[in-house]
């Protein structure tokens, strides 16, 4: 059975309200990653539709796109695992494609979060838990994890000030990423300033600058068999390896309150299927909604020992030029987090380091990297290792 | 004549919200009503369910009892919320968390009559039914 490759990757500008409908906000990311690939729609054999649906109008979005994008009458289908989507997505892209049953399939991620208001939005968030047993006292995503960050907080002496520093990392790469909702700069004293909007309190110990913001986007990534990429593609990047695990809804249902188990289940399945570790990543890409939740990345995936991935962001190792760069594109602290796109948009920022096409984040000779995607509070882990030629 | 059987959906009053009203675990309520927090344990492998489950995964056996959640837990972590999702503005601020009693864990809210200063990851607490200002009912954590 022969590799699977990625052979186009495009995503939308990631906005705060999208001006269109869905169908003309999937067709951006789809366009680019077609362009991308060179190829046309009649190549595409079947497509993977992603997004989280309580914020979706339509119903069955899968057959609205495959039409307006031009891929009828081909087989589509629709996936879901919250924020983790796309991933989801990558995976059964390629095991249709390891499968011998398609050549070339479009993964395609989207979310447009402005057609609900945003109180609305949280509340569906919310009921991304439990709706049995734990909505009904009032939940929401930034507390869920602010409950990891408090645990964090407690067993290792992680600070406040370790989890703004991943805030100023991810605005310092934000900057520089057209695609991103929040290019501001942040500085580290505004979390001490309290008329400051990062300080602002949201869920205790989490503030406004430690959570990601709702946003409108899509991506798209194109996977295809070894033999089509091989005849078509200057540049495929490899699939390595993909990991996914789940958990207990339910937080009483779980042990480990400093990390996450899906992402170090969903690690050591793609590092396995890899045959290679943690030190090996050249360059990462990692589900930050909230900072903490960057901050137990680095330990469930193995770049930090558990309680020592601070260490990693006070001597800057996270950076682009240190030892193991992550989210170096403002991870979605910065590019904002349209659910189903997410994780799309983690691949296609991997693929472009590995081509060697990142522009100004481009980190150095980059072999093989690492995308870490998370669906829920840790509900669903997807780990995917890509690699070059 | 036939009757047209009324649903039961005693669950709709457990919450400030309640998302769900029809479960097999409804009488959950009433025993909330009757001032005890409850669990359910399987009958046939003993292993015990909190939140309380209808179905034993591990056995497949859907034949439980009910048990009572009682003496102290320890407060593994917590938020306090600032903000909250629609339908529970009212509430806020207030603290959701989870106590760890050994053989389960419950999720909740810690009771209002708890100051943040008296609140310390693994402190002893115990769970108490508590009767929100729109009549529902839920469970809240107060010192033990
Ligand atoms: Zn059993």
């Amino acid at each position: 059975m022969g590799k699977v490759a990625i052979i186009g990757v495009g995503q939308s500008t990631f906005v705060r309200s999208y001006p269109g409908s869905i169908r003309e906000l999937v067709f951006e990311g789809f366009k680019e990653a077609m362009q991308d690939a060179q190829l046309s729609t009649k190549d595409i054999d079947a497509s993977v539709v992603c997004s989280a649906p309580e914020y979706d109008k339509q119903r069955s979005p899968a057959g609205v796109f495959a039409e307006y994008l031009g891929l009828n009458p081909q087989p589509t289908f629709y996936v879901e695992t919250l924020c983790s989507s796309s991933s989801t997505g990558l995976k059964l892209a390629y095991s249709l494609v390891k499968s011998g049953l398609h050549d070339t399939v479009a993964v395609i991620g989207f979310q447009k979060m402005s057609e609900i208001s945003s109180s609305e939005s949280q509340e569906r968030m919310g009921r991304g838990a439990d709706i049995q047993w734990e909505s009904p006292f009032g939940t929401m995503m930034p507390a869920y994890y602010a409950m990891y960050a408090k645990a964090h907080m407690e067993k290792y002496g992680t600070t406040l000030d370790d989890l703004a520093l991943i805030r100023v990392k991810a605005a310092t790469y934000g900057q520089l990423n057209e695609r991103a909702v929040y290019r501001k700069p942040v500085e580290f004293e505004m979390f001490s300033d309290p008329e400051n909007r990062m300080a602002g309190p949201v869920a205790s110990p989490l503030r406004v600058g430690d959570c990601c913001a709702n946003a409108d986007g899509s991506a798209c990534i194109i996977v295809a068999s070894e033999e089509k990429a091989k005849s078509i593609s200057k540049k495929p990047v490899w699939i390595l390896g993909v990991g996914a695990a789940s958990t207990s809804v339910n937080l009483a249902g779980r042990d480990l309150f400093t990390g996450l188990t899906v992402a170090q289940q969903a690690a050591q399945q793609a590092y396995e299927m890899a045959g290679v570790g943690p030190k090996d990543i050249d360059v990462a890409e990692v589900h930050d909604c909230f900072t903490i939740a960057e901050m137990m990345a680095y330990e469930n995936l193995g770049f930090a020992k558990p309680g020592e991935g601070k260490e990693l962001i006070r001597n800057k190792e996270t950076y682009q030029e240190g030892n193991i760069p992550v989210n170096v594109d403002g991870g979605l602290l910065s590019k904002g987090h349209p659910i189903g796109a997410t994780g799309g948009s983690q691949i296609r920022t991997i693929v472009l380091q590995l081509r060697d096409e990142a522009g100004d984040i481009q980190v150095k000779d980059p072999e093989i990297g690492l995308v870490h995607n998370i669906g829920g509070v840790g509900l669903y882990g997807n780990v995917t290792l890509l690699g070059r030629g | 004549m036939s009757k047209v059987k009324e649903a039961d959906d005693r669950f709709k009053k457990f919450g400030t919200v309640s998302f769900t009203s029809i479960t097999k675990t409804n009488d959950f309520v009433d025993y909330l009503e009757d001032n005890k927090v409850m669990g359910t344990r399987c009958k046939d492998c003993g292993t015990s369910f909190f939140p309380p489950r209808a179905d034993c995964h591990q056995c497949l056996a859907s034949n439980t009892e009910w048990f009572e959640v009682s003496g102290k837990g320890k407060l593994v972590t917590y938020s306090k919320l600032e903000y909250a999702p629609i339908g529970f503005q009212d509430d806020v601020p207030y603290c959701i968390a989870l106590v760890d009693y050994g053989d389960y864990k419950v999720f909740g809210r810690i009771s209002n009559d708890l100051s943040e200063e008296d609140i310390q990851v693994g402190m002893e607490v115990q769970t108490v039914v508590n009767t929100l200002p729109n009549g529902q009912l839920n469970y809240v954590f107060t010192k033990a």
